[in-house]
């Protein structure tokens, strides 16, 4: 299935991007005009990556490089069968059987014949379409973007799908920490946020004050506020023992926001726990939010005081950057991409511990200069560092180095 | 005083993107960090000893090398952080220069202790290397006034660009600023001037101020 879409053009992302930053991609994109690129993966909604591709591939055409978004379609098997990969890739020890690979091959087999893969560049995202390289040509270029850590996979899987991905010219992981030893080259490419969607978009005192009074959540003092899955990675019981630690110093309120409890019984078990230490405090705020709620969550992102990501365990997490666009000093766990994105002491703190989340919640707290410093930092950061208009110019960047390595 | 260019010959503002790519190498301890050193392609040597500009266009950071940080941050060696963080390639220096400056400081300090440094918490290093391309940015300047306007819209990376690939990577030894001053304006004393800025003390930002600053008084 070809996608079609209508997006946001670049000169409405002159006002937020670095200064040059929309001639730099003209400039780049210039001696790519009439070039063919196309991404493939699996689902058209839902996911970061469905997402960003939403807003990439209009850009990429407005630009004269003629970008087309292929879906893989395939089976209720299929799905299980990547669902399972997925896991395996992460670490997860899964029982994949004979007639699970033999799906696997057989869809992407399939797809083949109904899915256009001429073009100069061709971007299969994650391992659910690897296997369309099968049909690559020789004198196209395809390079496969995983957007997962692979860095200790369930060997079963990977060895089966490095067959893949080595006939690939390259691949691109968002962190060196996420990568395998290949046989092609790894390029590194870290994800962004839009400032312009819903998430990230200006909105008005008001328009924030509206949203809390909708939320239940008070605006009378400072917010602490973790936005993420109800998953015990991202250490909900952590962010409230810490809390529970500044709030005999200072008072503030805790807000976790989230969702994905719903299919996934350990999320639910986890937010069930954090519901009933809620119950004891009416300063925490339990909020489980539906997947789409983006207005509710830039809301409460531009109402707090403290941001915190106390994960000891994280992707990238792009929460970290969609809170240091909107100026707010973040406290993350220093795992995955959140150290990229927080620069100690300069863009927010990387704690290990949760006594070390509530020594710099308090110190942020009782310092708001020095909160409203590191606030301006993380944005300024956010801006030249992990928004849309840096991600199109690394793919402009990549797309000319591959058709110049041809 | 009106400043007339010697030939007609303007500056172009080239930009640049930077491609990463992974080495598929990392260091858990000190030791693999000098090992690997030793062996590592120039461009690795370059990317973790400049590309930090492009990553931190306007914080300037702890150190300005990703050697120095890692030990400072990773494996907690305050010690050979701060050695490493001496290690800045002004002056004459070669990539060579500095990679035999960058073993000899972890040699030294791994013969003067008896337990070899290691990530305990921390992060491995990841060694890698990238590849510019060059960008025209479509801003031009043939004479000082039209350069310090173009050099206050121009995207950051350009002023990488025309300083640190010029001077390194490029191996002009100079910066194309100061290339162009001299050569075309005639202007070596400002072009000197902007030669002995330390630049691995700056910013980009900061950089772009300091030679807006320079320009701007001898208008």
């Amino acid at each position: 299935m070809t996608v079609g879409l209508k997006g946001v053009s670049l000169e409405s992302y002159r006002d937020v991007a670095p200064a040059g930053a929309i001639d730099l991609i003209y400039g780049l994109a210039r001696p790519l005009e009439g070039r063919s690129m196309r991404h493939i993966n699996s689902t058209r909604y839902g996911g970061g990556v469905a997402e960003m591709l939403h807003r990439l591939i209009p850009i990429f055409n407005e630009l004269g490089v003629k970008t087309g978004w292929e879906i893989l379609k395939g089976t209720d098997l299929f799905y299980k069968t990547t669902k399972s990969f997925h896991n395996a890739l992460q670490g997860d020890r899964q029982l994949i059987t004979r007639e699970m690979f033999d799906e696997y091959v057989k869809v992407n087999k399939k797809n083949t014949s109904r899915i256009d893969l001429d073009a100069d560049l061709v971007v299969v995202h994650d391992p659910q379409p690897a296997a369309l390289v099968e049909k690559k040509k020789k004198k196209k270029r395809w390079v496969w973007r995983c957007h997962i850590d692979i860095s200790k996979p369930y060997r079963n899987v990977w060895n089966f799908m490095r067959d893949y991905v080595t006939r690939y010219d390259g691949a691109i992981f968002s962190l060196p920490s996420f990568a395998q030893r290949l046989a092609v080259p790894q390029f590194l490419m870290y994800p962004s946020i839009d400032p312009l969607s819903e998430k990230n978009m200006e909105l008005t005192e008001e328009e924030i004050a509206a949203e809390l009074v909708r939320l239940e959540v008070p605006a009378d003092r400072p917010i602490i506020l973790q936005v993420s899955r109800f998953d015990k990675f991202k250490d909900p019981l952590g962010v409230i023992e810490a809390y529970q630690m500044v709030k005999k110093y200072n008072d503030c309120v805790l807000v976790l926001a989230g969702g994905g409890a719903t299919d996934d019984p350990e999320g639910a078990q986890v937010l069930s726990m954090i519901k009933e230490i809620a119950e004891r405090d009416e300063d925490i705020y339990i909020l489980d939010l539906p997947p789409d709620a983006n207005r509710a969550i830039n809301a409460l992102q531009r109402a707090a005081t403290v941001v915190l990501q106390k994960s000891i365990k994280e992707g990238f997490g792009l929460t970290v950057a969609e809170a240091m666009w909107k100026g707010k000093p973040v406290i993350g766990g220093a795992v995955g991409g959140i150290t990229v994105q927080i620069v100690y002491g300069r863009t927010g703190y990387t704690v290990n511990s949760v006594e070390g989340c509530a020594y710099r919640i308090r110190y942020l707290l009782n310092n708001p200069a020095v909160a409203a410093k590191i606030g301006d930092n993380a944005r300024d950061y956010t801006r030249r560092n992990f928004l849309i208009t840096r991600h199109i110019g690394d793919y402009l960047a990549l797309m000319t180095k591959m058709l110049e390595d041809k | 005083m009106v400043l007339t260019p010697r030939d007609n010959r303007s500056f172009e503002f080239m930009g640049c993107l930077e491609i990463r790519q992974l080495l598929g190498k990392k260091a858990d301890n000190e030791l693999q960090l000098l090992e690997f050193i030793e062996d590592a392609p120039a461009d690795c040597i370059y990317y973790h000893t400049h590309s930090y500009f492009l990553r931190h266009f306007y914080l300037a950071g702890q150190y300005p090398n990703d050697f120095a940080n890692w030990a400072v941050l990773q494996v907690r060696d305050r010690v050979l952080g701060e050695k490493l963080g001496m290690v800045t390639p002004s002056g004459k220096k070669t990539l060579e220069d500095i990679r035999s400056e960058l073993i000899e400081v972890i040699d030294s300090h791994l013969s003067s202790i008896k337990i070899i440094p290691a990530v305990v918490n921390g992060e491995p290093f990841y060694f890698m290397e990238s590849r510019i391309i060059e960008v025209p940015m479509g801003l031009s300047a043939s004479d000082l006034g039209s350069f310090i306007e173009a050099m206050r819209v121009v995207h950051a990376s350009s002023i990488y660009n025309h300083i640190f690939e010029s001077r390194l990577r490029v191996k002009k030894g100079k910066s194309d600023f100061s290339i162009w001053l001299e050569e075309v304006l005639g202007m070596n004393d400002l072009a000197d001037q902007i030669e002995k800025i330390d630049c691995y003390m700056y910013s980009l930002e900061d950089l772009r101020s300091k030679i807006t600053g320079l320009c701007e008084r001898r208008l």
